[in-house]
């Protein structure tokens, strides 16, 4: 009996210790969930202004661009996967991944080679164990990122985009690389603390918008320098803005994800800690009552024995 | 001075600074240029690495050290939009 309720103590003991660690981490999610929220606001004042930027462009330009253009034929697609570094996220890295995968099976259908650019340990992770090949990773920064890693993925994907312009049949051209013909972004979108749902997106080429012009005329703008130069700088630049709000987006989802995963396991610890406490204090009376009921039964025996002598 | 205009500078990760300036003058890649209320509508890509000038009435300067910049100037203002900007020490 007092076996038993040691045991029990010892369960209770290390369960309680798990319940700390769990409510810490869903704490530390939840402060993370909030300055992620604080960071996709403040991105959107450039979005927007560099989306307008975009428009004035495109209605006052001629607008021929590499990134703008649909390929001929498509023959390499690269695939920009956005999962996390760490784990004890509930399901957010295995669905992004998902996601990926049923991408990349309509991709292989529609007869073309998928390129793989991950971001986080855990798809590098899924992808390095099944031996598939990765062309580029990225790790370290999925809970906080910065433009600056934005921009490093961006630069990879916009010259992978444009080495594959003189591509033939998924073999590398004149320059030597073999190069992607689209680009698509897989990544968790935001919707509220409850949900967040992986998305796939194509980034590459971009597609103009066909917008109802707004009243009036358009102002006539003034370029420094040529239309065509500022399309070439600003292009790459959007890009870039795009996978940062991807990057900013995913990281508020993997902290929500996590935050509830530790929740739940907070909320069972405490389950677990009350039923073991049930069960050691019914031990407990048990092996009371069995020590009274011996007692007594010894007391009984030797009165018993006693009164004979 | 009447009129003003609506500046706003915004960097990638934060609205950096936003309110009523009387000129803005930054430096374009063909040159240094000043932007006054009414002017024609404009889009540039600034010099690397650019100052930022936001005059604003009273004679106050400010300053700001911007990389990877465009400016555009429309009928409701200037925005200047910035890889990263930061404050610049005060007027030269």
């Amino acid at each position: 009996m007092a076996a038993q309720v040691r045991v029990l103590r010892q369960r209770i003991r290390s369960a309680k210790g798990m319940k700390k660690i769990t409510k810490a981490m869903e704490l530390v999610a939840t402060s993370r969930i909030a300055k992620a929220q604080a960071r996709v606001e403040a991105s959107l004042p450039y979005a927007n202004a560099i989306t307008g930027v975009l428009t004035a462009l495109a209605s006052n330009a001629r607008i021929d661009h590499p990134l703008l253009t649909p390929r001929e034929r498509v023959r390499r697609a690269g695939v920009l996967l956005v999962t996390s570094d760490r784990g004890l996220a509930g399901g957010y890295s295995s669905n992004a991944i998902r996601t990926a995968e049923s991408l990349i099976a309509r991709l292989k259908a529609d007869g073309k080679e998928p390129v793989l650019y991950v971001i986080g340990r855990k798809g590098v992770g899924f992808y390095r164990f099944r031996n598939r090949e990765i062309a580029a990773s990225w790790t370290g920064f999925s809970e906080q990122p910065s433009f600056a890693d934005a921009r490093e993925v961006g630069e990879t994907l916009i010259k992978a985009f444009s080495a594959g312009a003189d591509d033939v049949d998924g073999q590398a051209g004149a320059d030597g690389i073999a190069g992607v013909d689209e680009l698509h972004i897989v990544y968790t979108e935001f919707h509220s603390l409850m949900t967040q749902t992986p998305v796939a997106k194509v980034i590459g080429p971009m597609q103009v918008e066909d917008r109802p012009r707004s009243e009036g005329l358009l102002p006539a703008y003034e370029f420094e320098p040529e239309a065509e130069a500022l399309l070439d700088a600003l292009l790459p630049k959007y890009i870039n803005t795009r996978i940062y709000a991807a990057l900013i987006e995913s990281a508020a989802s993997e902290s929500a994800s996590r935050r509830r995963a530790m929740k739940s396991a907070t909320d069972n610890a405490e389950e677990m800690i009350e039923k073991y406490t049930r069960e050691m204090n019914s031990a407990r009376q048990a092996g009371i009552t069995q020590e009274i009921s011996e007692i007594v039964g010894g007391a009984n025996a030797l009165a018993a024995s006693g009164s004979e002598v | 001075m009447a009129q003003q205009l609506h500046v706003e500078l915004v960097a990638v990760e934060e609205k950096v600074w936003s309110g009523e300036a009387e000129m803005v003058v930054a430096r374009t890649t063909e040159g240094e240029l000043g932007v006054l209320p009414g002017h024609a509508p404009l889009l540039g890509q600034l010099a690397e690495p650019s100052q930022v000038r936001i005059k604003q009435a009273g004679g106050e300067q400010l300053a700001y050290d911007v990389a990877g910049g465009f400016l555009s100037v429309s009928g409701e203002g200037v925005t200047v939009l910035a890889e990263s900007a930061t404050p610049a020490t005060p007027a030269r």
